[in-house]
């Protein structure tokens, strides 16, 4: 079913009203739900976070979208609270990040696989061989923090291996920009992919610099604190990759639809029937936002919408394991550095960050801490280890 | 690791140690009808809506392909709930395995603050260890069944939220030994009942060797409990200046 977002005017925006029984709703499994289900939440919820946020800062910008931004804003915060409500309290806050991995690795390898443009595909790739390995060291710290099992959260659909290693991805700022897209010529895939793990790398971001001090555990506290910097960065290059010319009505039109282009892909491949008429109603209340927010493109701007991003949607993202596509990239660049917005070998990789990493670790690594010698067994290293 | 108990007036938590504000606050408090009627049983009514409807927590997989010796013991339980002990199999195989990493925790400490501490750390050590062959035991008894230990049941999930707190407190650099210690009493208790109730089903269901090789791990499980109780009890009666020993 292709999603038209022009003529599809969704549900209008006034009659988009919840009330707080229907905002905290029966939450997933974590046990009997497919993982990508709680993906798709995760993955939500971050598109959820980036539109608030995004509402927020252009209303400080713009005085008279300042009512129109309140009102859609409104409807946003609580298709968060909606979606981000979902997520069951027996996840500990330790298997709720390894989900979180979970979705920066699929979702960024899907699509990293369907960006038509190579230099974008390429930023892709590089972050994803970071969250990668990210999943590998919380998955040693789950199991020799809480004696848990990462797979149970993955339901063997990631490998847990070593990625880029953390300690190498600590970079001098200037080495974590990149070039953007052409907002004239750019396909709308590629805008909204851009919207996608942008938005997703910033919920992970703010997740780990919230939950980080609630360890007691000090390698646990410090291990949130590498990683945490790291989704800094990662949120820095996701967000260089977008023309900054893009007005911001060009934004919040870009950001509606990506909402709708998002929500559409995970009604499409849904296996929970609860959770897929969630995903049916917010793709119509996203298509109703899209037409108010077109409306005052058109008004404003003077510009036709059609301008920015194409009626129909593009096919939806596909929530399935990458399995033999990340172990490819794996393969091929696990050695690759930047300078500047480049990607070089290592060898070439700038100084800047030689000297910036070789600072902020010279108190020892945490990530290398953390995974000392681990490798991921079923049922945890334990199994292993015990006759 | 200083004295892990002093008194001082550091701690600002009680009204007593504000006594002109406090006394402000209860008087506005007092003086300040509530904005709703009503009382607390209002939580408890909103609770039961959210109980009725809830679906559980989880359900057990089926157990895998079959073979000889599985089949067999699945027979004996012809008529049974073979899931429930399933269930409570895989809930004391998570605890026997965090309880590994508990101990990993209480050793550091004792390491760490010897002055703080006068457990043996070679008893801890065996203790932990104790822990780990009870985890595989348990992962044995699984498999004997069909099972997949590797699999978190819903006992197993809902019990590692129950004791979340004791991992806390064991990997709180701040606890002392002595609060260390009831924290794991804690887990002991529980894990002590845990063990008695899987003896009682497996010997209900007919599997006695199972029930056997249980036994023998509650056995150690009492020494655990009886050491750690003891040491809890001596450390807060020496600290309070009334040890006997």
């Amino acid at each position: 079913m292709a999603v038209k977002l022009f003529d599809s005017r969704g549900v209008p925006l006034e009659k988009q009203r919840f009330t707080w029984k229907e905002m905290v709703q029966k939450p997933i499994s974590k046990l009997d739900d497919e993982a990508f289900t709680r993906v798709r939440i995760i993955l939500m919820n971050g598109l959820e976070m980036e539109a608030l946020r995004f509402q927020h800062l252009c209303a400080r910008m713009n005085k008279d979208l300042q009512v129109p931004l309140a009102k859609v804003r409104r409807v946003e915060q609580h298709q968060q609270t909606t979606v981000n409500w979902l997520i069951s309290s027996d996840h500990s806050p330790l298997e709720t990040t390894i989900a979180y991995e979970q979705v920066a690795v699929e979702v960024t390898a899907a699509v990293a696989r369907n960006e038509p443009e190579p230099y974008l595909a390429q930023v892709y790739r590089f972050g994803l061989l970071e969250d990668f390995d990210h999943l590998y060291r919380y998955s040693a710290l789950l199991d020799r923090l809480e004696g848990k099992d990462a797979n149970n959260i993955l339901q063997s659909h990631t490998d847990i291996i070593p990625g880029r290693p953390t300690i190498d991805e600590h970079r001098a700022p200037e080495n974590d920009l990149r070039d953007h897209y052409d907002r004239t010529k750019a396909a709308a895939v590629t805008k909204l992919h851009a919207m996608t793990i942008m938005a997703a790398e910033y919920q992970t971001h703010d997740f780990y610099a919230n939950i980080g001090p609630m360890y007691a555990d000090p390698v646990a506290r410090q291990l949130y604190a590498e990683i945490a910097s790291i989704e800094e960065q990662h949120v820095t290059q996701y967000e260089s990759i977008i023309d900054p010319t893009e007005t911001w009505l060009e934004k919040w039109l870009l950001h509606e639809a990506a909402e709708a282009y998002n929500y559409y892909s995970c009604m499409e491949q849904e296996s929970n029937p609860r959770i897929k008429a969630i995903w049916e109603r917010f793709l119509d209340y996203e298509l109703g936002q899209f037409a108010y927010v077109s409306e005052l493109f058109k008004q404003h701007e003077r510009r036709d919408p059609a301008e920015i991003i194409s009626d129909t949607l593009p096919d939806p993202m596909p929530f399935k394991s990458n399995r033999e596509f990340v172990r490819k990239v794996l393969d091929q660049e696990v050695n690759l550095r930047t300078r500047g917005t480049q990607f070089v070998d290592k060898a070439q990789e700038d100084p800047a960050s030689l000297d910036y990493r070789q600072q902020v670790n010279s108190d020892g690594s945490p990530s290398q801490t953390v995974a000392a010698g681990y490798q991921w067994s079923p049922g945890t290293e334990l199994n292993r280890k015990v006759a | 690791m200083e004295k892990s108990i002093e008194m001082s007036v550091k701690n600002r938590t009680g009204i007593g140690m504000s006594p002109v504000d406090s006394k402000q606050m209860i008087d506005a408090a007092e003086a300040t009808p509530p904005s709703s009627s009503g009382d607390e049983s209002a939580l408890a009514a909103l609770d039961s809506v959210y109980i009725r409807e809830a679906e559980p927590v989880g359900s057990v997989p089926p157990p895998g392909t079959l073979k000889g010796a599985a089949q067999a013991t699945l027979q004996k339980l012809t008529g049974k709930h073979p899931e429930i002990l399933i269930d409570k199999l895989g809930e004391r195989l998570a605890f026997e395995r965090t309880g590994t990493r508990l101990y990993d925790y209480l050793i550091t400490k004792c390491e760490t603050a010897p002055a703080d501490s006068e457990i043996p750390v070679d008893t801890l050590r065996r203790f932990r260890r104790e822990e780990a062959q009870h985890f595989r035991l348990v992962a044995k008894a699984l498999e004997s069944l069909g099972a997949d230990p590797t699999t978190q049941t819903p006992g197993a999930d809902v019990s590692a939220v129950a004791s979340s707190g004791v991992l806390q407190v064991l990997s709180d650099p701040r606890t002392s030994v002595p609060q260390s210690l009831e924290a794991i009493l804690t887990a002991e208790l529980v894990d002590h009942a845990g063990w008695e109730l899987l003896i009682r089903l497996a010997g209900e269901m007919g599997l006695d060797e199972m029930a056997t090789d249980f036994r023998a791990a509650l056995a150690e499980e009492d020494d655990h409990l009886m050491q750690v109780r003891q040491w809890h009890e001596q450390s807060a009666l020496s600290q309070a200046g009334v040890a006997t020993i």
